[in-house]
């Protein structure tokens, strides 16, 4: 018997387990996304301030992030860590380690966007009397929103294929329950056939999406 | 003096007496030049990359004065407005705003630190219009105007709200409370702005070239309004290259020059007797025209 | 510690290697085959521009790691078997196809299309257009996005040891077996990558720096 014609019987099976997999997938992907985008938010809001040590320290982790693979990443904060006594489960290092990553990413995607914003506008901000963190909050963080949002969206995309490698420190998201079935059962063609199916399911919306934002984002753009 | 000049002086003084603070007289304004100054700037420098665009300025502005700075391009006269407003941290020399240091100073040899906080909320008294007007685009007019009662003074919106839109109507504008910045002209977006600064109730405004980005059917309509804000007594320092409006509107003329205040007093003192060749330089198209209407 | 690095580091530089001629197999692997992928999401033809884009989209539909696993375990039981290195070259380069092509079309789209008629208007073919007029103008409009897909590319090439192919997370593997010392030796890892990255980065922001200035664009001011 072929091993399509077997797999074809064992579908249902086969089916709901990748299909569970790929819940934890969409939480990891989600968690990350949050932690990521905070991070990102919040170091670019740092380094919009004058004072020089953070900035320096700040741009020091963007470029070791940036610099090195998120694989990497992922095994230093679970073999790594666990080595000095810090054991963690394998999906909160995910979220955490992709989180920190895609954080040094979002760091410069938030700065281009407050940097995108006119400086005339934070000026006008602190005439009416209010703080850094006012104008930022009020005035300059809404418009550069705009800028922000299609790379934040595309972000979004690549993180949820970033995920598979979650399997690595064997979180239980889809790829690695691709992985499982197919010692079981041998399996491999149509088992990674259909896991690519469904992140390609998975993935088509949500670049469809920040396309689409992207788009919205260059016509309606209002003048400074 | 000519009995031209006189003629004009005697113009001047004449046109400037309908724009008088209902119930003020001349002797009100004698009064106000005793009173402690809302500006004081002494020995002010500031200069850009080792370029000085202010050398050793000293003004004062007393409460209800109107002041306009005039001079070329690069004379320093945005400069020295937005050192009063803080927004270009001074060189050397100091701002005082209604009693209050603006900006870091030195006391003893020790450097004492302006915090964020305390620049917040010096501005909170003082109103600025810019040049290129920075409306929020994100917001309507009536929220640009809201946005600093509510977020800064912390006021609710049902008190501000009312106020907001007397404002608004007051730059004769009630019918764009809901519209956003982009779909107002130039004209419409600086008088806005007015009202946006009006809304923290500032003791004193400043306007950076208010009307230098607007085509020239707008500017009237935006110097009416800050004319008529002048009327109502508002302490105001204005720089402008509008020579017929600074003439008209204003208690005083200073004129800068390279960094310096080369020259300054009553507009109608300085067209009669201009005691530096910029001065002439500024206001000599205008007086040649009020010359020949004159004679 | 320092002992130990100097016992690690033959290793690890043997890593280093390892990826290097995998990303540089890959890249060019992407680089070539991204150019009849763009051509024919740009060509007349329906079918083809169908074909290519169908193509782009699955590919970027999937994580590469999921390609590796088809190549390498999936292939086998349609009778083809390739090495662990051969099949990471082959799933990057396909991987990396999609978002080079991508890369490819912008920089023809870039191009004015009065470049375009100037060049018909000359008696020029379409492919003698094509090849003497557009593509070396979009040769230079492509080369910072190609810096940038390539510092990706190097990173990625980390997955690669998730199907046994020799390269440098392989390498460290092997070494946390025998040492159990993974934090020290991921981090040095991290470095290594670093120290491959940061060059690469600098080059880009050069060549966006070189090349941006010198686009007709900017010289016809």
């Amino acid at each position: 018997m072929s091993e399509w014609t077997r797999s074809a019987s064992m579908m249902p099976e086969l089916l709901s387990a990748l299909l569970s997999g790929a819940l934890t997938t969409i939480e990891i992907t989600f968690f990350s996304f949050i932690l990521a985008t905070v991070i990102g938010a919040a170091l670019a809001i740092v380094q919009s301030f004058p004072a020089t040590l953070p900035r320096a320290v700040i741009r020091v982790y963007v470029e070791v992030m940036r610099g090195t693979p998120v694989l990497t990443q992922l095994f230093v904060l679970y073999f790594g860590l666990a080595q000095i006594g810090i054991k963690l489960d394998p999906i909160p290092v995910a979220i955490l380690g992709f989180g920190i990553n895609g954080g040094a990413l979002l760091t410069e995607v938030f700065r281009a966007g407050l940097q995108s914003v006119h400086v005339g506008q934070s000026e006008a901000a602190f005439m009416l009397g209010m703080s850094r963190l006012k104008a930022l909050r009020y005035v300059l963080l809404p418009q550069a929103m705009r800028v922000v949002i299609p790379p934040l969206a595309n972000y979004g995309v690549g993180l949820l294929k970033e995920t598979a490698l979650a399997s690595a420190v064997a979180a239980p998201e889809l790829s690695f329950y691709a992985r499982n079935l197919v010692t079981k059962t041998y399996l491999s063609g149509p088992i990674y056939v259909m896991a690519a199916t469904i992140y390609i399911a998975m993935s088509f919306p949500l670049s469809r999406l920040a396309q689409h934002l992207e788009l919205r984002a260059s016509r309606g753009r209002r003048a400074p | 003096m000519g009995t031209h000049a006189k003629g004009l002086l005697k113009r001047f003084c004449g046109r400037k007496d309908l724009n008088w603070p209902p119930g003020m007289t001349a002797n009100d304004l004698q009064g106000l030049a005793n009173a402690p100054p809302l500006i004081t700037v002494s020995n002010l420098c500031k200069s850009f990359g080792g370029q000085p665009a202010l050398d050793n300025v000293s003004l004062t502005v007393a409460a209800g004065e109107r002041v306009a700075l005039i001079g070329s391009s690069g004379s320093g006269k945005t400069t020295l407005l937005r050192c009063v407003a803080h927004l270009e941290k001074p060189t050397s020399g100091e701002v005082i705003v209604a009693g209050r240091h603006v900006g870091d100073r030195i006391v003893d040899g020790r450097k004492i630190v302006m915090l964020d906080r305390q620049l917040a909320e010096i501005r909170t008294g003082i109103g600025m219009v810019f040049q290129r007007f920075n409306l929020f685009p994100h917001l309507t007019a009536l929220e640009n105007i809201m946005l600093g009662p509510l977020k800064v003074l912390r006021m609710k919106r049902d008190e501000i709200e009312p106020f907001a839109l007397e404002l608004l109507k007051k730059v004769g504008l009630a019918h764009k409370a809901g519209a956003y910045p982009e779909h107002l002209s130039g004209g419409q977006q600086q008088r806005v702005a007015i009202a946006r600064s009006l809304a923290m109730r500032p003791k004193l405004m400043l306007f950076d070239e208010a009307t230098s980005a607007l085509d020239p059917e707008l500017v009237a309509e935006v110097l009416e309004v800050m004319r008529q804000l002048a009327a109502e007594g508002m302490t105001m320092l204005i720089v402008t290259h509008e020579m017929a409006f600074a003439e008209d509107v204003a208690d005083r003329i200073v004129v800068m020059d390279h960094g310096t205040i080369v020259d300054q007093g009553r507009p109608a003192d300085l067209i009669a007797n201009p005691r530096h060749p910029r001065t002439l330089a500024l206001l000599r198209p205008k007086r040649a025209a009020n010359l020949r209407s004159a004679s | 510690m320092i002992q130990l690095l100097g016992d690690w580091l033959p290793q690890l530089l043997q890593g280093v290697l390892w990826t290097l001629r995998l990303m540089v197999l890959s890249f060019a692997l992407a680089a070539v085959l991204a150019l009849p992928i763009a051509l024919a999401r740009l060509s007349a033809n329906g079918m083809l521009r169908l074909l290519a884009h169908l193509y782009v989209e699955l590919v970027r539909g999937m994580p590469s790691l999921t390609l590796l696993f088809l190549i390498y375990f999936g292939l086998p039981n349609l009778g083809i078997t390739l090495r662990a290195i051969d099949a990471a070259v082959i799933g990057l380069g396909l991987n990396g196809a999609a978002y080079v092509s991508e890369i490819y079309r912008a920089g023809i789209l870039a191009i004015d299309s009065g470049q375009r008629e100037a060049a018909q208007m000359i008696g020029m073919r379409h492919r003698q257009v094509l090849r003497f007029v557009i593509l070396p103008q979009a040769v230079r409009v492509v080369l910072a996005p190609l810096g940038n897909f390539a510092i990706a590319l190097l990173k990625d090439t980390s997955v690669a040891s998730l199907i046994s192919a020799p390269e440098m997370m392989l390498q460290a593997r092997d070494l946390t077996s025998e040492y159990f010392m993974p934090l020290q030796i991921y981090v040095a890892v991290g470095v290594m990558y670093l120290l491959m990255a940061l060059p690469l980065a600098s080059l880009v922001r050069f060549m966006e720096s070189r090349l941006g200035a010198g686009l007709p664009k900017e010289k016809a001011v």
